[in-house]
């Protein structure tokens, strides 16, 4: 157990908690940025996934886990983001410009959708934005002359000051790319939580009527949720576009929505550290399976099995898992495994047991 | 001088007028109480000076101008505060996230210094901590600060309430009900936190009570209501032996087979 003595009021906004905090999460970048020595050209691939899983797993947590509003359509704007920047680039805008550009558009869009959705609440907001991503899908079929329509679009090379990034020529450099682009949503976020905004996020979750008798502007900060969700999200879809080297509709369809939704539920709602879980159980699952069944069926002689559906399965198994046994994620779940070793041997098995909640006022409007 | 004035103010849910033709002011510095049975207005009346619901007729008027035009989140950028009856607080946050989301109203950094986390993002964090730490050393807060508002007993979470309103440093604080659901000596430090808010802070006070020992120690005025209605108004003790005021609460005092 460590006892913080905290000397100023700067101990609490400061990012991190104390030194040996400071010290892990410094090992932990050493490692993150050591990983291309580490790792052989396949999994430094897969590491990338992780990557832009966790970058999309931000954006959604702002908005689902912290904001508390619901969406099933952020596939929608991982597309926005995706052929934004490859329009951009197809017309001679530097990389350097349309990756951020691509954020920014996919933050309007996620505005534009948001303001007439505002006054919708869980499974209606859920449903409408489902709405959302149908329509997008749609609409890049017919949008064809700028989408390429079923076809889809190829994403070209990127090219920052004569430095060539490319997902097969030079793995590194991409994994590289989205570790910056990682970090600088990662610093965004955790600044974003410490400030006034952050705090009317959260309170806007919780109370939506004590927040507005506290001064938030519900409609506004709503919207914000929505435009900075969207953005984080843009930002992966245009790294997606490139680490898939083609796509069309299809790659942006409903499913991936859904997976979004449930890497951060299984992740654990509510924390930054979910996005990630989330993002390394979703990004690493396939391989996993793929690799474990090679391993069964060659161990019984079986030949290549292929069982359809089979990633779908597991997936569901993991989440209705969690969902009865840890409703806090992948993140709650360490929370308790870490204060079990803090308390050593005073942990109770209801410490983190959900309390009553009291009465709430009747939902004035 | 008066503070927040109401002027002729009736609501109507349908057929059902919940607040009728209600009129009063109260007057900088003073703790004016409404009571009255359930289902008189009070909370209602409340959720009016919230702008929670638009009244049918009449006026709100805050220092001389109608806040009317006001949306409610905009009601405690005049410094305005209030608590809830049922404690809205923010479950999973700190006591301290929660004080300091009442500070939320003196917002000034904007989206891009907070992304970015700019120096006077930080130097407004302070300042905002300093406000509420003094809230916290006024209602002895000390212990629970890191405790999230979900693990807390009621009695304190009624008090977080309280806290979270005074963070925004108001001009005129609403509460709804302080003392309901707590115990004798609850209700007792209840009773000296008001009398501080008024004396030592300065602050005008609006409160829904039916506690009367707290009405009766704390008020300088006291409404009672019925039905939406006015019944009486004046100190205490007046409004207690009013004749109305008992009809309201026990009934006109005919024995049924009085007439046998």
């Amino acid at each position: 157990m460590r006892f913080v003595f905290k000397r100023s009021y700067d101990a609490d906004i400061n990012l991190f908690k104390h030194k040996p905090q400071a010290m892990w999460y410094l090992a932990l970048l050493a490692l993150v940025v050591a990983l291309p020595w580490l790792l052989d050209e396949f999994f430094l691939g897969e590491a990338t996934n992780v990557l832009i899983w966790a970058i999309a797993g931000m954006g959604l947590m702002l908005l689902v886990g912290h904001s508390g509003q619901a969406s099933l359509g952020h596939a929608a704007f991982m597309a926005v983001g995706c052929y934004a920047n490859v329009i951009m680039l197809e017309r001679g805008v530097p990389f350097i410009l349309s990756l951020p550009l691509s954020g920014v558009i996919a933050g309007f869009a996620g505005v534009i959708v948001a303001l007439p959705v505002l006054r919708l609440h869980g499974i209606y907001l859920a449903i409408a934005t489902l709405a959302v991503s149908v329509l997008t899908e749609d609409f890049i079929v017919i949008a064809e002359p700028w989408t390429g329509g079923v076809v889809g679009l190829v994403a070209p090379p990127i090219d920052v000051f004569g430095l060539e990034i490319d997902r097969y020529g030079t793995p590194t450099e991409f994994y590289f790319l989205c570790l910056i682009v990682t970090l600088v949503v990662l610093a965004g976020y955790r600044n974003l939580l410490r400030a006034p905004l952050g705090r009317a996020f959260v309170a806007m979750r919780d109370s939506e009527i004590s927040a507005q008798a506290m001064g938030v502007n519900i409609r506004r900060t709503k919207a914000t949720a929505f435009g900075l969700s969207c953005a984080a999200t843009g930002l992966a879809g245009a790294l997606l576009g490139h680490y898939a080297g083609a796509f069309n509709h299809e790659t942006f369809n409903l499913v991936l929505s859904i997976q979004l939704l449930l890497m951060i539920v299984i992740g654990g709602l509510g924390s930054i550290h979910g996005a990630f879980f989330g993002a390394i159980l979703i990004g690493f699952l396939p391989q996993f399976i793929a690799i474990s069944r090679d391993g069964i069926s060659s161990a019984f002689g079986l030949g290549s099995v292929t069982i359809p559906g089979i990633e779908s399965g597991v997936f569901a198994l993991i989440l209705i898992g969690f969902i009865l046994f840890e409703p806090m994620g992948i993140y709650g779940r360490w929370v308790k495994i870490r204060t079990y070793f803090e308390l050593f041997p005073f942990y109770r098995k209801d410490m983190f047991k959900r309390q009553k909640s009291y009465l709430k006022t009747e939902r004035m409007r | 001088m008066s503070l927040l004035t109401l002027e002729n103010v009736t609501l109507r849910f349908g057929g059902l007028v919940a607040v009728d033709n209600v009129s009063f002011h109260v007057g900088e510095g003073e703790v004016f109480s409404l009571v009255g049975p359930n289902g008189a207005g009070k909370s209602t009346i409340f959720n009016l000076i919230s702008r929670f619901y638009d009244p049918a007729e009449g006026d709100i008027r805050f220092k001389q101008n109608s806040i009317l035009n006001m949306n409610s989140d905009q009601v405690p950028s005049l410094g305005i505060a209030r608590t809830f009856q049922n404690i809205e607080l923010f479950e999973q946050s700190t006591v301290l996230q929660n004080l300091l989301v009442g500070r939320h109203r003196h917002r000034k950094t904007g989206l891009m210094a907070e992304l970015f986390f700019a120096p006077k993002v930080r130097d407004e964090e302070r300042r905002h901590r300093e406000v509420v730490e003094e809230v916290i050393d006024f209602l002895e807060l000390q212990a629970y600060r890191d405790k999230y508002i979900a693990g807390l007993p009621y009695g304190v979470r009624k008090v977080v309430e309280l806290a979270r309103a005074l963070a925004s440093e108001p001009k005129i604080l609403l509460l709804d009900e302080p003392a309901s659901g707590l115990s004798v000596e609850e209700t007792q430090d209840m009773i000296f936190w008001v009398e501080d808010i008024k004396k030592q802070m300065g602050i005008t006070v609006l409160m829904v009570e039916h506690d009367m020992n707290l009405v009766a120690a704390v008020s300088d005025r006291v409404l009672a209501l019925a039905d939406g209605k006015e019944l009486a108004i004046g100190t205490a003790s007046e409004v207690q032996s009013h004749p109305a005021v008992i009809e309201a609460y026990l009934g006109t005092g005919e024995r049924i087979g009085d007439d046998a």
